[in-house]
């Protein structure tokens, strides 16, 4: 498939892929969508970051958020799992080959309600890969409930008025100690695929919210997770961008006092410029403000909230072999010699 | 409590000693230290080379509770549990006249005479010795008097039965790690209890042991070492468990263990991880996710936790991933009795998953077979690209055994059929995940980290093709479906067959499995002394191999010996050869205790009308 578009008008990465290498089948969500842009943000930033598509993982649970991975990456491995369990999967397949790059797709249902404590510990275990949690308030493959992350007081067609308050991810995300917390909006291209690269390259795990409307079953205007309501509505943060390990950042820039920039595990850059006030991304207890106050002001803040580069990632805390994968390990390395069994008899008693 | 003073001890002296042939009970509580003294009885008759067996009956609570402890000597070689005691201790006043009356006549019965109570029994031989002066008159600290007061029943006890001292020294020797002060601290006191106890008990019972040699090629374990140090040799890469009784001291063992034996002597490196997850859901996820990235993954659970790895076993049976689930039995339904022992998971497991699920189910049934199937289950799992379970119970693992030494696997890693980069390259993309290449129900996979550019595929538990492509085709479905139940049939020739103990001109056959072996060793005899010759034959997995058809074929009844409720494996069986179900008769047995020859011997004879 992808040989026949090589063309030489088509234009290649620094690995020599275009951008159909990192393409899936085609989309079945519905028209409109939030889901489909955020694939195809995954699929540019992807290509612009020159990965080789063998070299990353997708995963996901059940729900249309998770049937997404079908419709990019198809050249790599995926993992379509059971209903909210995504992260354990993920936690055990990462094992295999802890070099490759992982992006996990979940929703809210997914994620807040079958799925919450499987996501409060992925997070705790720092499991290196990019959680992007596709948020629209509502179950879209059955057709209309309300989900965990539902507003107050929303009314749906079928599912009635909603009673209770919501769960905020980017909330229990902080409250869990997460070291890379992000929220976002579908209808926001750029800062999608600028936040999913500065996700990949990060040394742990990823938590990106992203505000990514239901079409068919949540789109009101006055509705929280609509685009409607994101145009409306979505405050940034800063301006984001993110530059990768080969180009060098223009320190005059960041010297003019409106930037701040912050180095990642692998020696890349995120770039802050400045919208309103200045924000500190590093500083947790910032963090905690900020939301707060995002929360009592009903404003869809986004941006990167909270980053914590340096804290040490799952594959580290298990002291995996730096540049090899366990799963290429054979029976020399894993079967102790046959000598060693007389000293384990001998401790028997 | 009653503070009358006990009588002495009335029962006539017998002149014939009865040697190497006794069952013992120690009543204590629990978190009292009391499981040091008893492993140090049983060690110490190991180490004298007598064929010994112990049973922890022990309550689910951390302290003070009643805990009885089970020691049988057998010079035989029996060492099945027996259900009546020549010896008791009594170092628990709450269950004192229970403990009493669990005497066989002409036994004896030992307690601390700090415990006043009217001792009714005449056939009996009563000692009592002073437990807490021993210790008080010891230089041993005040803080550890009470936990030291259980070792002067080892040196009464010894004393009585002559335990030699110098194996009860190895056996402190071996407990405390060769720590000089611990040993010499409870030496002493089982040296003072010994000498007390010379001096001033005058030994009315024929109960005695004497030093044998059948001991000296065994070793001494339990189940769940056995397997967490198979599953080392197995290779493991990644094993994800959540604590739970009988399971836990698995996978514990194996994190004390791994490292000596896997960790490189050069580089702070690890070829292994081992997670300790949030919940029984997590631990199976985690492990589904290792296997399906290639690694050797399990995960360790008992009863609850299987229930609740269901939805993912369902998916790795459908997906085809290869992961290794041990459940080590507990009793059930619900929390039950959590630390008694049964086989009551079997037929739940067997078929564990919604829609149409056959499970591949290894069962040890010694020590020995818990590391041997540690390592193999590994194989199996990579062969068939499908979960296995290994089926063990709390009786065989957390209880000591004496057991065969474990024995190096006798064959290479099986990794199944993995394609990597060079394979790919050689069968120019005829490949597709699903895809039955060879005819023989087991398809090709390809892992994470594999460069190849077609190497990539997407699992589901969805519908899928032959290139594991999201499919709601009836045909796809049905065809994929066939092609696991012919791969699960062709798993027969690819289990542990059975173990088969023939006896001459033997017309009723027994099956039996896992932890009931010793009682059905000691069955077949005592039926054959009675004049009914029986054939044995214990399953060692599911799906049952032809051995197991035949032995039915040619046997006129079966008895189906196990512990549950429900005759799970005989009904299993009678799915299996339906032909055949007059000749199958169940005899389960499900009170949470290990199983006993006794009662063995009585049912069958009861329906052979003898």
């Amino acid at each position: 498939m992808t040989e026949k578009t090589k063309s030489p008008n088509v234009k290649l990465n620094e690995v020599g892929m275009s951008k159909n290498d990192y393409r899936g089948a085609a989309t079945t969500l519905c028209a409109g969508c939030g889901h489909n842009s955020i694939s195809n943000q995954i699929i540019a930033a992807a290509f612009e970051l020159n990965v080789v598509p063998e070299d990353m993982v997708k995963l996901s649970g059940i729900g249309c958020s998770s049937k997404s991975p079908a419709y990019f990456l198809n050249r790599s491995f995926g993992f379509n799992s059971l209903h909210g369990r995504m992260p354990s999967v993920a936690t055990g397949a990462l094992f295999g080959d802890h070099r490759l790059k992982a992006i996990a797709v979940s929703g809210d249902g997914d994620t807040t309600n079958i799925g919450m404590g499987q996501f409060k510990h992925v997070i705790r275990r720092n499991t290196r890969m990019v959680y992007i949690i596709e948020n629209n308030g509502v179950y879209g493959l059955t057709k209309g409930q309300f989900s965990g992350t539902a507003e107050e007081g929303l009314e749906l067609k079928y599912a009635g008025k909603n009673n209770f308050k919501p769960v905020d991810i980017v909330q229990e995300a902080m409250a869990s100690n997460a070291s890379f917390i992000a929220r976002s909006f579908a209808g926001d291209s750029a800062q999608v695929k600028a936040l999913i690269k500065a996700a990949l390259s990060h040394n742990g795990l990823a938590i990106l919210d992203i505000i990514s409307p239901c079409v068919t079953f949540n789109n009101g205007d006055d509705a929280r997770h609509s685009y409607a309501w994101g145009r409306e509505h979505n405050e940034l943060l800063h301006e984001f961008s993110y530059v990768p390990v080969e180009e060098e950042i223009q320190v005059n820039d960041i010297q003019d006092g409106e930037t701040r920039a912050i180095e990642m595990h692998d020696g890349s850059h995120i770039v802050l410029r400045k919208v309103e006030k200045d924000y500190d991304p590093t500083d947790y207890k910032a963090a905690q403000r900020l939301l707060e106050d995002a929360y009592t002001d009903d404003v869809m803040l986004t941006g990167l909230i909270y980053v914590d580069p340096e804290r040490a990632s799952l594959p580290e805390i298990h002291k995996l072999p730096a540049d090899r994968a366990l799963n290429r390990m054979t029976e020399t390395e894993l079967r102790p010699a046959k000598e060693t069994l007389a000293a384990v008899n001998a401790d028997m008693f | 409590m009653t503070t009358s003073k006990a009588k002495p001890a009335k029962a006539k002296k017998t002149s014939a000693l009865i040697t190497n042939d006794l069952s013992m009970t120690v009543a204590t509580m629990n978190g009292s230290g009391s499981q040091t003294s008893n492993l140090t009885l049983l060690r110490a008759l190991f180490k004298m080379g007598i064929p010994v067996s112990g049973k922890n009956l022990f309550p689910s609570n951390i302290q003070g509770l009643p805990t009885w402890y089970t020691i049988r000597v057998n010079k035989d070689g029996y060492i099945g549990r027996r259900g009546s005691n020549e010896i008791v201790v009594a170092m628990n006043g709450e269950t004192f006249a229970k403990d009493l009356q669990d005497v066989e006549a002409g036994g004896a019965f030992f307690y601390p005479d700090h415990l006043k109570f009217d001792i009714e029994r005449e056939d009996i031989s009563i000692y009592s010795f002073p437990a807490k002066s021993i210790v008080k008159d010891s230089d041993a600290p005040a803080s550890l008097r009470d936990y030291l007061t259980n070792m002067t029943y080892v040196g009464v006890v010894a004393q009585s039965l002559e335990i030699d001292l110098d194996a009860i020294h190895q056996a402190l020797d071996f407990h405390f790690k060769g720590k000089e002060k611990p040993i010499k601290l409870n030496m002493d006191i089982i040296q003072k209890s010994y000498d007390w106890a010379a001096e001033n008990i005058e030994k009315n019972d024929p109960y005695v042991v004497s030093k044998m040699n059948e001991t000296g090629d065994l070793i001494m374990a339990n189940g769940n070492t056995a397997a967490a140090l198979g599953a080392i040799y197995g290779g493991v890469q990644f094993a994800s468990w959540y604590p739970i009784t009988p399971a836990s001291s698995l996978v514990e063992e194996m994190t004390k263990r791994i490292g000596a034996l896997r960790d490189s002597k050069e580089v702070d490196e690890r070829t292994y991880a081992i997670i300790q997850s949030e919940d029984e859901l997590s631990a199976i996820g985690m492990a589904i996710g290792a296997g399906w990235s290639g690694l050797r993954a399990m995960t360790s659970t008992s009863g609850p936790g299987i229930s609740l790895m269901t939805e993912f076993v369902g998916l790795a049976y459908y997906a085809e991933i290869p992961v290794v689930i041990w459940d080590v039995q507990r009793v059930g339904p619900s929390t039950g009795l959590p630390t008694r022992t049964a086989q009551g998971d079997i037929i739940s497991t067997h078929f564990l998953g919604h829609g149409d699920t056959q499970n591949i189910m290894l069962i040890p049934g010694t020590v020995q077979e818990c590391f041997e199937f540690g390592w193999r289950a590994f194989d199996v799992a990579d062969r068939y690209q499908t979960p296995v379970f290994v089926m063990s119970d709390l009786d065989l693992g957390m209880n000591q055994w004496m057991t065969k030494p474990f024995e190096y696997p006798n064959q290479p890693f099986d990794r199944g059929k993995i394609l990597w980069e060079e394979d790919l390259e050689k069968i120019k993309n005829k490949w597709g995940r699903y895809k039955d290449i060879d005819k023989d129900a087991i398809t090709y996979r390809t892992v994470p980290g594999n460069k190849a550019k077609n190497s990539g595929w997407f699992a589901r538990g969805t519908g899928h093709n032959e290139e594991a492509k999201y499919s709601e085709d009836n045909e796809h479905w049905e065809e994929n479906m066939e092609r696991l139940s012919r791969k699960f049939e062709s798993a027969r020739s690819g289990v542990p067959t059975p173990i088969i103990e023939s006896r001459k001109g033997a017309k009723i056959g027994i099956i039996s499995y896992g932890s009931t072996n010793p009682a059905l060793e000691e069955t077949i005899d005592q039926l054959e002394e009675l004049g009914m010759a029986t054939d044995y034959l214990r399953l060692r997995a599911i799906p049952f191999s032809n051995e197991v058809k035949e032995f039915i074929e040619t046997h006129e009844r079966i008895y189906v010996v196990e512990m549950n409720r429900d005759g799970q494996m005989h009904k299993l069986l009678t799915l299996d050869y339906p032909q055949f179900h007059e000749k199958l008769i169940a005899l389960p047995k499900h009170d949470g205790l290990p199983l006993r020859a006794a009662w063995i011997r009585k049912a069958i004879r009861k329906v052979e009308g003898k």
